[in-house]
């Protein structure tokens, strides 16, 4: 923790106020990433941890606000910016990727175009040098001619092609900071791996810090350096990567490792947590999970406070599992 | 195998056929016959009207070269200087060949250029209104109802009475009545536009509103902007043409078809049918052909109705 951190979330709350009460989507979550480092959010759908991606870009649409805490951005506060600041920070020193690359470009606009007004967005450079940048983005994320390509509308690309387009879009203005939510999600196996690859490469080449939004525990457990889990808004566990995966504390994060499918528990059936994610409106005090919860007891229906571990783990429970050796 | 490969090669051929976007649409806009047939006549009329000043025997605006001895004289007779009336003469002695065609020009112009303007104006209102949102939104729709409520050819009508004739008054009339369907086409189409995601990563690029909103909005509101676009074109020729033939809308000096028709109109009962037919004709045609064209357009541009 004593490294500059790039990005410094301090107990943030993003409340949506609708009309049939306030929808907690992200709960008192705090969190930081460090140059360079990827950080995976982990959660299944409606956790908050897209919500958590929007905020930090400050592009939480109405009834949505962030209600309070911080988001310190290379030690800049970023919550109650103006608009102008959060523009000039948007797409140049934060960029952010998209789930589904085929809506993600515009149809009717080239990619040379797309990706030139990027840079003309933030910085007084020439044609020339734009369209060079351009081509060396498209090489450097391993698309093929990218000179031909940069010609190309996004409806001649495949899926995967598009999403390298994003990501070159995302690195073009060399940010310090990449929000990449659910990317691999709409591709294929193979090009998920090549583009996790790449996106790894580009961020320890560039010294990018990422926050790569996930529900796939696979994806992110051979991405990330540190892991948050979140459940209903909160951040229920956090930690180094392999230890929330090898050994997991909260009951929550150890029910998602247990219902991944693996080698080593062939034939038998899979574990799966019982219950429904609760609905946000509305949720009652305590932790969250004790409905669907194995361990839980009385001392649930307060809300446990986050207790910090050693080795910079995090785990948000009353009764959490065995660590063994800690971190 | 080998017919595999041929039809691949097919395939491959054809795909490069319809290589640009541009290329592609024309090859499904010329599917249909009819279309096809609209589009070069209406080509046609646009380069007649243009180019009349070139071949027509007389200019009908210049009151030297119209000879009032020559009135009502029927389609084919000779005039006194010795060329032929094909379409014969109106009541004031116009050779009704050269009229319609001048007559055309006007119409075309005014339908055109009102058309066009009220193109700009009614797109940028709806695009600001879809993206503001909220009271902006509100208040920019609620006007458009308003005015899109009242019979075009009444608000046309008062305000003409109002201004007096001329084309310059009867094409802020003309724009007054089509702003609001262009408004309201553009918010409609920028309202499921702007939901989508590559709007939401151009905000997430930091891209100003503006560049936003004419970058990457309208060029993927143009399909319907176009389809809208072509049909109020023929509705704004006909209703210059209605306003003439109501006497508010060209002064009598410089004709457009509708005042040719309502010159001829007291003659029709005596005989003298084509003083009105003739212009009648030449209106129709245009008014058709132009909706024709726009009928196939929306096929075409309407992905929903592709085959």
């Amino acid at each position: 923790m004593s490294k500059a951190a790039t990005l410094e979330v301090g107990n943030l709350r993003t409340h949506f106020l609708t009309k049939a009460g306030a929808v907690r989507a992200v709960d008192d979550v705090s969190f930081s990433v460090r140059k360079g480092e990827v950080l995976g959010l982990v959660g299944e759908s409606g956790s908050g941890k897209s919500v958590t991606g929007f905020s930090i870009v400050g592009l939480v649409d109405p009834p949505g606000r962030i209600v309070s805490g911080s988001i310190r951005f290379n030690g800049e506060e970023l919550v109650g910016a103006s608009e102008d600041r959060l523009r000039q920070l948007r797409g140049n020193r934060i960029a952010m990727i998209f789930q589904d690359p085929m809506m993600t470009l515009n149809p009717v606009l080239r990619i040379d175009t797309q990706m030139m007004e990027t840079l003309f967005a933030h910085s007084d450079i020439g044609k020339q040098e734009a369209w060079q940048r351009s081509r060396d983005a498209l090489g450097q994320v391993g698309i093929p001619s990218p000179e031909e390509r940069l010609r190309s509308y996004p409806h001649q690309l495949s899926g995967g092609m598009r999403q390298r387009v994003a990501i070159a879009i995302a690195f073009l203005n060399r940010p310090d900071l990449i929000i990449a939510d659910e990317p691999t999600t709409a591709l294929d196996v193979t090009i998920q791996s090549q583009i996790i690859h790449e996106a790894q490469q580009l961020c320890r080449n560039s010294g990018t810090a990422m926050v790569w939004i996930t529900h796939d525990l696979a994806v992110v457990s051979g991405l990330a350096d540190r892991i948050c889990v979140m459940y209903a808004g909160r951040l229920v566990e956090a930690g180094s990567s392999s230890g929330v995966i090898d050994k997991p504390r909260h009951p929550y994060t150890a029910g998602l490792i247990g219902s991944v499918p693996s080698h080593n528990r062939r034939g038998e059936p899979l574990n799966q947590i019982p219950g429904m994610t609760p609905s946000l409106i509305n949720l009652p005090p305590g932790c969250a999970f004790r409905a669907r919860c194995d361990r839980g007891d009385a001392a649930c229906v307060e809300e446990p406070a986050e207790e910090k571990l050693s080795g910079g783990r995090v785990v948000r429970c009353f009764h959490p599992l065995a660590g063994g050796s800690g971190a | 195998m080998a017919a595999i490969e041929e039809r691949l090669s097919a395939v491959e051929q054809s795909g490069k056929g319809a290589e640009t976007p541009f290329r592609r649409f024309m090859s499904d806009f010329l599917d249909s016959r009819v279309a096809t047939a609209a589009l070069v006549t209406l080509a046609a009329i646009v380069l007649l009207a243009v180019l009349a000043p070139l071949y027509v025997p007389q200019n009908p605006y210049d009151l030297a070269q119209v000879d009032v001895l020559d009135a009502r004289l029927p389609p084919g007779s000779k005039s006194y200087q010795g060329y032929t009336f094909w379409l014969g003469t109106d009541g004031a002695g116009r050779d009704l060949f050269s009229a319609i065609l001048y007559g055309l020009r006007i119409s075309l112009s005014v339908g055109v250029m009102s058309g066009f303007i009220a193109l700009v104006i009614g797109s940028a209102v709806g695009l600001v209104a879809a993206y503001a949102g909220g009271r902006t939104e509100n208040f920019i729709m609620r006007v458009v109802d308003i005015q899109l409520s009242f019979p075009a050819i009444l608000i046309a009508l008062m305000l003409l009475a109002v201004f007096g004739k001329g084309v310059d008054k009867i094409m802020i009339a003309l724009v007054t009545v089509q702003w609001a369907y262009y408004a309201r086409t553009v918010r409609g189409s920028a309202l499921v536009e702007g939901g989508k995601e590559y709007v939401e990563a151009a905000r997430c690029l930091g891209l100003s509103h503006a560049r936003i909103l004419f970058r990457h909005i309208l060029p993927n509101c143009m399909a319907p902007l176009i389809v809208v676009g072509t049909v109020q074109t023929a509705h704004a020729i006909a209703l210059e043409a209605t306003l003439s033939f109501l006497g508010v809308g060209l002064p009598q000096t410089e004709p457009s078809l509708g005042l040719l028709i309502s010159n001829g109109f007291e003659y029709m009962l005596s005989g003298r049918y084509w003083i009105s037919f003739f212009p009648g004709v030449a209106l129709l045609i245009t008014i058709v052909s132009i909706n024709l064209v726009g009928d196939q357009l929306r096929d075409v541009l309407n992905p929903r109705l592709q085959r």
